[in-house]
């Protein structure tokens, strides 16, 4: 029987960042993927924050196909008539690589295109069906009748992770771990884009939503700008789908956001070119797979590594980060020629001295401040409420300013008992 | 547009297998609110008031695999589609 190092099922950002770090290394290393090629089962919102992950990736992104830097950020309450944006923008967003819009088709390939020339095998259109046993060890994957031994299975097999399941690391998946995001991909003219964001070549804006968007329900928008595309979509917490009564159709929710006159402008003329949707772990630190097994690590999505933090969601850097983490224990086990978990626990410890599980642990209560339904329908509606009072000038004497905003937040029930009670909880997120 | 109309902007290489599989069954028996009609993406599952069967169109399958998180009965056999079919994202 013969047997190579690793085989890493899944050929997303997790599982080429763990084959790049083990590249050169003589390791027999061989990444298998579903698609057609690395990227094209994947989706995005979305954006890649750099910073995280910059001294762990060397020479990993140099060249990397990124679609624009976010220069501009921008946050929406969405009133069902009206609407309070934020709109930020500094100098240090535009001089430093804090983050970048991307898109993983062809980000992904891209990447994967860089792993061959270092001489790493990715083998597309290969399903794995399931993973092979010895005793309480894992020692191979099987696809079909064909077989492939390795010391070492690494479930890169995303957010839905059979191989996860399978190598019985991760939990039963239950509605509240998991959001779906829609997106549709609508092309406009790099021109255009960078006009109507006011934002410069290259430049870019990331723009979060949340209220009418998803009809007060867990979860939110989202626009993403790239090169001559932008990302548009929604993300909506499953369990909060399967409470609503009476039931909403999750496919309608994208039309009639796209429909609001803060969106359509923006997309005027645009030409949708795709339509996609994907599951979002949002667990939280509580969510998580097991990390490692005898024989078997998870990384990105499968293990759970994403982290929803209200003001946004992070997700691939977390996978990157992990991926090459998983590849430094490997590594390690290699050279103990031992790939039991005495060396695969090295994993998770590793991990937890990395933003990784760091974030994910000291965010871990978000989560249940989330929950708190005020956040998407009350809030969105009551802040434009505010500021329309304000901003109105009517037939008759203008009221006082202080006097209109204390009254307004009084009778809306912004200073209830119930929702500073709640507020309170702010300082534990 | 229509949903539908969206999905026939994606590249879709489809094997004549389906990749998701119903225990009508246990939708009968078990299921009374079947979410799985609600929550899919590409609206692929219907109710098929004749037959009294759960439909699924599962060509369109974007592969995001929320009918089988929300089908608590079991109902739902969902695993990936053979390697090189199913959905082929040009952006992603």
């Amino acid at each position: 029987m013969e047997k190579i190092d690793v085989v890493i099922v899944g050929g997303g950002l997790a599982g080429l960042s763990c084959a790049y770090a083990l590249a050169n290394k003589d390791l027999q290393v061989i990444v298998v993927e579903r698609g057609d090629f690395p990227g094209s089962k994947n989706v995005t919102g979305g954006r890649l924050y750099l910073l995280p992950i910059k001294k762990m990736t060397g020479d990993m992104l140099d060249g990397a196909p990124f679609e624009r830097k976010v220069v501009r950020e921008r946050w929406s309450l969405l009133g069902d008539e009206n609407s309070f944006t934020i709109d930020f923008t500094s100098t240090v967003l535009r001089e430093k690589n804090h983050s970048y819009t991307i898109l993983r088709s062809s980000f992904d390939r891209w990447l994967s295109e860089k792993l061959i020339e270092k001489g790493i095998f990715v083998i597309p259109k290969y399903r794995v069906d399931d993973v092979l046993w010895e005793n309480d060890s894992i020692v191979g994957i099987k696809a079909g009748e064909e077989k492939i031994y390795a010391n070492v299975v690494v479930a890169a097999d995303g957010v839905l992770s059979f191989i996860g399941e399978k190598a019985q690391l991760k939990p039963a998946m239950v509605p509240q771990n998991y959001a779906v995001g829609i997106k549709e991909i609508i092309e406009l003219p790099e021109s255009t884009i960078n006009e109507r964001f006011n934002v410069g070549s290259s430049e870019g804006c990331a723009h979060l939503f949340i209220g009418d968007v998803t009809k007060g329900m867990f979860g939110g928008g989202f626009l993403y700008t790239n090169k001559s595309s932008v990302s548009i979509g929604i993300a909506i917490g499953i369990k909060a789908l399967m409470d609503r009564a009476p039931l909403i159709e999750a496919h309608n929710l994208i039309d009639s956001f796209k429909e609001r006159y803060e969106i359509k402008k923006l997309i005027e003329g645009g030409v949708i070119s795709e339509y996609s949707a994907h599951l979002i772990p949002e667990g939280g630190f509580e969510g998580l797979s097991k990390l490692f097994g005898n024989g078997i690590l998870i990384i990105g999505d499968a293990a759970g590594f994403a982290l929803n933090m209200g003001i946004t969601v992070r997700g691939m850097e977390f996978a990157i980060a992990s991926g090459i983490i998983a590849a430094e224990t490997i590594l390690k086990a290699k050279e103990m020629n031992d790939f039991s978990q005495n060396i695969m626990s090295l994993y998770e410890k590793r991990l937890k001295e990395t933003f990784v599980l760091k974030d994910l642990y000291a965010f871990r209560k978000i989560r249940t401040f989330l929950e708190n339904e005020d956040l998407f329908s009350y809030y969105p509606r009551s802040f434009p409420e505010l500021i329309e009072k304000i901003m109105w000038f009517g037939e008759g004497k203008k009221r006082k300013i202080g006097s209109t905003l204390w009254e307004t937040m009084r009778s809306t029930g912004m200073l209830s008992f119930k929702r500073l009670k709640n507020l309170y909880k702010i300082k534990d997120i | 547009m229509k949903v539908e109309e969206k999905l026939a902007l994606n590249v879709f290489k489809n094997d004549k297998e389906s990749h998701i599989k119903i225990h009508q069954d246990i939708c009968r028996k078990k299921c009374l609110t079947r979410f799985c009609i609600s929550v899919c993406p590409a609206h692929l599952y219907s109710f098929n008031e004749e037959t009294k069967e759960i439909v699924v169109e599962f060509a369109g399958c974007l592969e995001c695999g929320t009918c089988k998180v929300v089908c608590k009965e079991g109902a739902i056999e969902w695993i990936y589609p053979k390697g090189e079919y199913g959905v082929q994202y040009r952006f992603g």
